[in-house]
């Protein structure tokens, strides 16, 4: 132990904090240079973590089970109240759906659609753990790639979208939620089949709502109460998921294109479990991909 | 070597629990900062060097699992740990209202850091109302959590110091 003492290196925490700035800001300029962090530096981390945050969230989910249960009378009732409101205004935008006699046409368009949503092979997993920080919202899921889970899956919940796997290990995958302020996606509406981009924003997280912009629509077809879904178009995303409603739309300055918010019927807040799509939309375009990827499924590697 | 192992099991307690249990206790759907918290009680508690390292595997395990960009969280902690080491010889460290005001501090300079770097750069102007919505919750939940909080990392603390005292000399006490 002596001997050891004597050739151990003092460093001022002065140069030891130099130092560690050097090696912080080089392994963020080797994130931009590679797109991808420290994968095996990721997995060992995983192993030690994910197993205690796995029984860490059940232990939670059992305590507030009790406490739900003790919850009083008075909180279900108002509770009941307002999703007696909530129904009354689901109710009217009902009706303003069936009124309009080409959005019943499209609507069994999306049943079609909706047909091959079931026939997409998808894998159920549970929410683990949330990013610890209030800025962005990302979450940790119970499955990785030993279910089949791979970068770039759609994850869906119950109604719609939910996010998209950004990190996958053996054993769970991060996902990054539609809601997320760094989040994009290629979206368009079902009634008139315009393109429109769909955006997370920090600003209206709150009001369960996303930001869209770049819709061209000359005409004024598109109203409030307008289905988004992502378009045929998108890059990362499968055809015809369910985003949300346009619940407001202002004309840009430039008088060519139209902003504004979409409301998710995602309630991202107690989201709890969460279905992910293990196709990709890059197996659609490259088949040999996506026939490497099936016999994979067929016959998993021992 | 055994302190350090204690720790680095705080630092990872720390992460699991603000990863996963603290979404129970958050208000309006904003969190307090524990690992913060954490990594500038030890730079209180123990000096510049320990704050700093704390910081530094605190921010790592987040870039770990949910950072976009590997290093930013490692670098912003630990600036964040190495700063509260200066008022370690300043400050008494059993006044409570120390470590309150200065997880306050550096909460804030923290949230800055993560506007200005995260999204001031991709254009996102609206800083007063993030101050309202984010900031200035986090910084308030984060220092009435650390009114609590502050005495386990205290008691921690204090089981570390005897240990390595008994080691290094008995008489230490007698001195006194």
């Amino acid at each position: 132990m002596k001997n050891n003492k004597k050739f151990r290196i003092k460093l001022k925490s002065k140069h030891l904090l130099a130092i560690m700035t050097f090696f912080c800001l080089a392994a963020i300029v080797a994130t931009f240079a590679s797109g991808r962090g420290p994968t095996e530096l990721q997995n060992a981390a995983s192993r030690v973590v994910i197993p205690f945050q796995k029984s860490m969230t059940s232990m939670g989910a059992f305590l507030r089970n009790i406490r739900d249960n003790f919850r009083d009378k008075q909180a279900l009732l108002m509770e009941n109240e307002e999703l007696k409101v909530q129904l009354e205004s689901l109710i009217s935008e009902n009706n303003k759906l069936i009124q309009d006699q080409q959005e019943l046409a499209r609507l069994e368009a999306l049943y079609d659609l909706q047909q091959e949503y079931n026939n997409l092979p998808t894998v159920a997993a549970r929410i683990i753990s949330k990013d610890p920080g209030n800025w962005y919202d990302t979450f940790i899921i119970n499955k990785g790639e030993r279910d089949g889970i791979r970068v770039d899956n759609n994850v869906i919940a119950g109604r719609g979208l939910v996010g998209i796997v950004t990190q996958t290990g053996p054993t769970w995958a991060t996902v990054r939620a539609i809601i997320d302020d760094a989040s994009h996606i290629s979206a368009m509406t079902v009634s008139t089949n315009d393109f429109l981009t769909v955006e997370g924003d920090l600003e209206l997280i709150d009001e369960g709502k996303l930001y869209f912009e770049q819709l061209y629509d000359q005409d004024n077809r598109v109203t409030v109460g307008e289905r988004v879904v992502t378009s045929s178009i998108s890059e990362k995303y499968v055809e015809g998921l369910f985003i949300g409603y346009i619940s407001d739309i202002v004309q840009d300055t430039n008088n060519l294109t139209k902003a504004g918010n979409i409301v998710t019927p995602i309630d991202f807040r107690h989201l709890r479990d969460v279905l992910v799509i293990t196709r990709n939309k890059q197996d659609y375009l490259d088949p040999d991909a996506a026939a490497a990827y099936v016999s994979f499924v067929a016959e998993p590697e021992p | 070597m055994k302190n350090k192992i204690i720790l680095f099991l705080t630092i990872l307690v720390c992460f699991m629990l603000q990863s996963t249990l603290i979404g129970s206790i958050a208000i309006a759907s904003i969190t307090p900062n524990l690992p913060l918290i954490l990594c500038v009680s030890m730079g209180l508690l123990r000096g510049r060097k320990s704050g700093m390292w704390v910081g530094f595997f605190s921010g790592l395990l987040i870039d770990l699992f949910y950072g976009s960009v590997f290093g930013f969280y490692a670098l912003i902690y630990m600036y964040a740990g190495f700063f509260s080491g200066y008022a370690h010889r300043v400050c008494y460290d059993d006044d409570i209202k120390v470590p309150m005001l200065l997880v306050g501090v550096m909460d804030f300079l923290y949230s800055v850091a993560v506007y200005g770097l995260q999204f001031l750069l991709r254009g996102r102007m609206g800083f007063q109302l993030y101050f309202r919505r984010i900031i200035l919750p986090e910084v308030l939940y984060s220092v009435f959590l650390t009114f609590f909080v502050y005495r386990i990392f205290f008691f921690i603390n204090n089981r570390l110091k005897k240990s390595s005292l008994k080691k290094e000399s008995e008489s230490y006490w007698i001195l006194k």
